[in-house]
């Protein structure tokens, strides 16, 4: 009986959710009187991979030749189930980003484990197994029992933090030959994401709505974005407009986010937005509508016209 | 070629959400129910293929796994343009037993191409499309953000945590589309509509598996304190308390 945590790296490094999930495992393994196994795929150096044991990984395995370059879904979940039935894992958990979404179906079919996804916080009894997962967008939680001996979870971003405890573990190369026919995906093109911050993994993100009128209008928002470090997003019709990339559309539709602070400017607050950014620990709303519903999931407000406010407030960030 | 479109069913998204039996179940009462977004999305992407003749795509069918209450919704997508219409009739399921059913009926009637949605946006479980091609063994993509066919070759592009990938697969295989796949919506037309009536929705028995998880009990989201309010001629307070009060910044 184990936990299997997968730590997927980019560029050979861990980013900062990964220490958070190797956390979580942790105190779930603690839960089940249990030790945590990290699965890493690719190539990481030792000295990275070390890493995962401040947070609590008793044992690391790095699987690194065997994937393709390319990521193709029913391969990675073919690694990681793999690896969970050479460690005898009852629970794998994978973050609940990209890849996670893409490997953990696979990873239940070939199990046959029960999966609760979107998962935020730690499991709520282990006899049975139930954990408590977003559901109806961001609108409720759901308590779900995970029925099978084997079960997956997938973390959701920003709801857990990094915990250091020494997990002391060895680093162990595995080598897990994957079956050409199982690896379909040929990937043609790579079209990195430009330099800025991403939005998903973002602290702060600085979002601009209809009131701000038109595109030319952004410099103020992207100013204070940059004095905030933060990433920047945008409501529905501005990303339909074409007055923002479509990356940057948050919401039902679009991208489901949950940095420590978000900032709406000239953003009314409709539900289906309000679906993708309600899990944000802090909301601010900027906007000239004293009754805009935004203000009502928002701890901190200002009332006001965000041409004016704007610039402001990049001041004082500046002056800080 | 054909394309299936799994599609889940679920209320409409400004629908209050409450729950009854000491929050144990959803309380469905005066829900509108819709064709969840991403379906409704990947639907208008098929569609859009199919009437494009370069592309070899010759009929766009519509499934959903769940009771005949859900009919409405499946007619709403003949009325948008559907060429027919599957109903798996099982009480509904989880994520593991809608794409064990859905898997069944692929196999008696082969199509090329399976799209479904990011996430059902009720349980928001993002998991069905995945399952399904693991249970077909077939290529599984997903994220995909742009979806191109032309004469039996598929071009997709890919959102991924990096940035984008343009990436091909061979036939046939389960995608799981997000947004960008199609722009708006279709909309249903008179004619749609009154052709839909007439339209037959195929029924097949429920699937083999059972659901691997249960709902135990559901909960609100605490309430979030009230709202501060700053004084918009010195916005500066709201950086000193995002620093010191929120610890945020
Ligand atoms: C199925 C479905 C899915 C959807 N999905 C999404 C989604 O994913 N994301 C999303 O965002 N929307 C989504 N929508 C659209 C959503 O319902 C709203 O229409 C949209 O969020 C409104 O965008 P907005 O707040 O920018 O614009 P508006 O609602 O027009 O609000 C503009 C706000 O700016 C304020 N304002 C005006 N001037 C100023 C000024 N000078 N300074 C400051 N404030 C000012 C106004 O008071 C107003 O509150 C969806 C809708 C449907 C039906
Ligand atoms: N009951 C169902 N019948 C048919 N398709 C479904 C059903 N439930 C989910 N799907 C499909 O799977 C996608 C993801 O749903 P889920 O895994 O439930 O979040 C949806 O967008 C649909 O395409």
């Amino acid at each position: 009986m184990s936990v299997l945590v997968y730590t997927e790296n980019q560029g050979g490094r861990f980013r900062k959710h990964i220490f958070e999930l190797v956390s979580y495992a942790s105190e779930t393994a603690k839960m089940l009187n249990s030790t945590v196994t990290a699965l890493s795929t690719g190539k990481v150096d030792e000295s990275e991979l070390m890493k995962l044991g401040n947070y609590g990984a008793n044992r690391i395995i790095s699987v690194e030749n065997s994937l393709p370059s390319g990521f193709d879904n029913r391969a990675y979940s073919y690694v990681v189930s793999e690896v969970a039935r050479k460690t005898g894992a009852t629970v794998i958990i994978l973050s609940d980003n990209h890849s996670g979404k893409a490997i953990a179906p696979g990873l239940s079919v070939r199990l046959k484990a029960a999966v609760g996804s979107g998962v935020s916080r730690l499991p709520v009894s282990t006899e049975p197994f139930v954990v408590c997962k977003r559901v109806f967008s961001g609108n409720a939680f759901a308590h779900v029992v995970l029925k099978t001996p084997v079960r997956i979870i997938t973390l959701a971003r920003n709801s857990f933090s990094c915990i250091e405890s020494a997990g002391n573990p060895a680093v162990e190369r595995m080598e897990i030959p994957v079956d050409g026919t199982l690896v379909r995906t040929t990937v043609r093109e790579v079209i990195p994401q430009s330099g800025r911050i991403q939005l998903t993994d973002a602290d702060i993100v600085v979002s601009g709505g209809r009131g701000m009128k038109a595109p030319g209008n952004w410099a103020p928002l992207l100013e204070l974005a940059e004095g905030l470090g933060a990433a920047t997003a945008c409501s529905r019709p501005v990303s339909d407009e074409g007055w923002r990339p479509h990356e940057e559309h948050a919401g039902q539709t679009g991208r489901i986010i949950a940095p420590n602070l978000y900032i709406a400017v000239g953003i009314s607050g409709a539900t289906q937005h309000l679906a993708g950014v309600s899990s944000s620990k802090y909301i601010v709303a900027i906007n000239t509508d004293r009754d805009a519903p935004i203000f009502e999931a928002a701890q901190y407000g200002i009332v006001g016209d965000a041409m004016k406010v704007l610039p402001k407030l990049t001041e004082a960030i500046k002056k800080r | 070629m054909k394309i299936l479109v799994c599609i889940s069913n679920v209320p409409d998204t400004t629908t209050k959400i409450r729950f009854t039996g000491e929050n144990t179940s959803f309380d469905s009462s005066g829900v509108q129910w819709v064709i969840n977004p991403w379906d409704e999305l990947s639907l208008t992407r098929a569609l859009e293929l199919r009437d494009d003749p370069a592309s070899g795509v010759k009929s766009v069918t519509v499934i959903h796994s769940g009771p005949a209450s859900a009919e409405p919704t499946i007619r709403k997508a003949l009325a948008i343009g559907a060429d027919d219409a599957v109903r798996i009739d099982s009480p509904s399921g989880d994520a593991y037993s809608v794409a064990a059913g859905i898997a069944e009926v692929v196999r008696s009637e082969q199509y090329d191409i399976i799209l479904c949605g990011v996430e059902s946006s009720d349980y928001n479980g993002s998991m069905v499309g995945g399952m399904l091609a693991e249970f077909l063994e077939i290529p599984s993509v997903s994220g995909i953000s742009e979806l191109n066919v032309e004469g039996g070759n598929v071009t997709i592009t890919r959102e991924t945590d990096e940035g984008k990938e343009i990436v091909s697969v061979p036939l046939p295989f389960a995608g799981v589309v997000q947004k960008g796949i199609a722009k708006e919506p279709r909309i249903a037309a008179m004619r749609g509509i009154m052709m839909a009536r007439s339209k037959q929705i195929r029924i097949y028995e429920s699937g083999p598996e059972e659901s691997l998880t249960g709902i135990k009990s559901f909960e609100k989201p605490p309430a979030r304190d009230a709202c501060k309010f700053i004084d918009a001629d010195n916005p500066e307070q709201l950086i000193d308390l995002l620093q010191n009060e929120a610890k945020v910044i």
